[in-house]
């Protein structure tokens, strides 16, 4: 006999934080990405797999706010009534995007500014919400680098002088200082080496869970996804060919392109 | 004789119109101005022309002062605080052949005061102009580069980045080392460049019964800020802004409470600090206000020392 649990028994929102409805889109003939539609719930990681150009990346820029798509809709439920985040006024939308959820870019450099101090990068996010107190910023903005694993002596540093694998953690660190509730990676380990990435997968894993966070993380890497995420999203020219929850998917593919996905991942 | 008017006797045209600018353009610069007095501390676009005067020079502010000058005002024009500066005499003499214009060195004397660096150290009265000649009007341009973005964070306050400016400054060097175009908000609105002025000078802004003008003619802004509006300078509350302040008083009058410019004497590390503000340090020293170097000074023929030539004449 099965029995039924709603969602509050077990003391889950039963809204989701993120709708998405028929997004799409389109460079003039050509699909970006098309009828792309899922729910997202607090707490919850999305993971997004695909090869190159399948429209992974357009799919997360659309969802992001970066860019708008053609079709479709996206419903952001930060507080209260869910927001159509293209309908809000792009002030608003702005302030979402800085304060209410983040975005780690496949290359530290979008996301990071270069000729800024690592204190001053992660501070940012604290001064644009209106912190004025230097003592306070700092003591955050260690209290972050100590969690990333960055020395607390290198808190003057430029991200220059950082290495690929410390960038990456610092942009993170810049992203969560404002404890968002939803945060996008664009292929967070993309160009680090293999024992970096897995510091870094292990890092994230930790901070995921311990604060909860929702995240759609796009990778073209199967074991970050397996590592990382609850749900998969395989698409495959613009569209979602398969999703599930990712041990499924990944153990028990339907979809011809989902199998030749799994199957092409190298055992050594 | 001066350019504007008609030779009597011949059929000609005035060499120049009055003020050197042409009324439409007067009237273009004007509209702006109103524009900017009305949000203080917004940058408006306008249509800068050319003048016979080096962009970087004061373009900006020389065409301000051409559009609000009249018969009936008395200009004053400073260099780094001094009447007698090269570009100050210029616009001076530029002034007094296109508009007719009486010039005066004196604060209190002057109905519009054109600046590069400084605000006068007597404090301003209502119906005074400050004209300031502003070189780079956008505050945030040095941290976003992209004007679009710049006009969307003034459009809607999104100034966190220029306190990260500041939190650079307080982690390398452990105070804001920003001396001049300090960062300041201004009626509660815009942040705002204060155009070269030596934070010292940022305090005056404050409530200051006087209009004060803003142009940057390279850069195609005007913007303003109108009689006792509140301007802060921005900071953070554990490091609050503090202006600059000197060890010995003005050599030449004894100015404690001055901004001071250091001058080398001498090749043997002899130097001295005098008051920026050359008017403000004549009025003293004619009032009797003696520092401990005018002596020294006087003798090298660096200053006039008019209390000293009474003496020797009437010994």
């Amino acid at each position: 006999m099965t029995q039924h649990v709603s969602p509050q028994d077990l003391g889950i929102d039963p809204d989701p934080l993120l709708s998405v409805t028929g997004v799409g889109r389109f460079y003039g003939e050509r699909i970006g990405c098309a009828d792309v539609s899922f729910d997202l719930w607090p707490g919850e990681v999305l993971g997004i797999v695909g090869e190159s150009g399948s429209g992974k990346s357009t799919l997360l820029r659309c969802l992001a706010g970066i860019d708008a798509p053609d079709a479709g809709e996206v419903l952001f439920r930060g507080s209260g009534q869910p927001l159509d985040i293209y309908s809000v006024a792009e002030q608003d939308r702005r302030r979402l995007m800085r304060t209410a959820w983040g975005i780690v870019h496949q290359n530290p450099r979008d996301g990071l500014r270069m000729d800024v101090s690592a204190g001053g990068n992660v501070g940012e996010r604290l001064m644009d919400r209106g912190d004025r107190h230097y003592g306070k910023i700092r003591e955050r903005a260690l209290d972050w680098l100590t969690r990333v694993e960055i020395a607390e002596n290198r808190i003057d540093d430029r991200p220059r002088q950082f290495s690929g694998g410390m960038q990456q953690r610092l942009q993170i660190a810049r992203v969560l200082v404002s404890e968002p509730k939803l945060v996008f990676m664009d292929e967070p380990t993309g160009g680090l080496d293999v024992s970096v990435q897995a510091r870094l997968l292990d890092l994230l894993r930790v901070l995921v869970r311990d604060l909860g966070l929702a995240a759609i993380i796009v990778t073209h890497d199967l074991a970050v996804a397996r590592l990382l995420t609850d749900r998969l999203m395989v698409m495959k020219d613009g569209r979602v060919v398969e999703q599930g929850l990712t041990d499924q998917v990944l153990d028990d593919p339907h979809h011809a392109y989902t199998q030749l996905l799994t199957s092409a991942v190298l055992s050594v | 004789m001066t350019l504007h008017q008609i030779i009597p006797g011949e059929d000609t045209k005035p060499a120049y119109n009055y003020a050197y600018l042409d009324e439409q353009t007067k009237r273009m610069i004007r509209r702006a101005l109103l524009k900017a007095v009305a949000v203080p501390g917004y940058q408006v676009p306008f249509g800068s022309r050319e003048m016979p005067l080096a962009r970087g020079w004061g373009t900006g502010g020389i065409q301000i002062t051409a559009a609000i000058i009249g018969p009936d005002d008395v200009l004053k024009v400073i260099d780094q605080g001094a009447d007698d500066t090269t570009n100050a005499v210029s616009i001076r003499r530029f002034f007094e052949r296109t508009a007719d214009a009486k010039t005066s060195e004196a604060t209190d004397e002057a109905t519009i005061i054109q600046t590069r660096h400084r605000i006068p150290e007597a404090p301003l009265k209502a119906g005074q102009i400050m004209v300031y000649q502003v070189p780079q009007p956008e505050p945030l341009r040095k941290l976003e580069p992209r004007e679009t973005e710049t006009r969307k964070m003034h459009a809607w306050a999104e100034y966190g980045l220029m306190q990260v400016k500041l939190y650079e400054n307080i982690a390398r060097f452990g105070e804001v080392t920003t001396t001049y175009d300090y960062p300041v908000d201004v009626n509660g609105r815009y942040v705002m460049a204060p155009s070269p002025i030596p934070k010292f000078d940022n305090p005056k802004m404050h409530m200051s019964p006087s209009l004060q003008l803003f142009g940057a003619g390279r850069e195609k802004r005007i913007y303003a800020v109108p009689p006792y509006t509140s301007v802060r300078s921005l900071d953070f509350e554990d490091h609050p802004f503090r202006i600059q302040s000197w060890n010995e008083p003005c050599g030449l009058c004894g100015a404690t409470d001055s901004y001071l410019d250091e001058v080398i004497t001498d090749d043997r590390g002899g130097r001295m600090f005098v008051c920026s503000d050359s008017h403000h340090c004549e009025t003293r020293r004619a009032d009797g206000h003696r520092g401990a170097m005018l002596a020294d000074a006087s003798a090298l023929h660096l200053v006039d020392d008019k209390q000293a030539k009474d003496k020797v004449s009437k010994s």
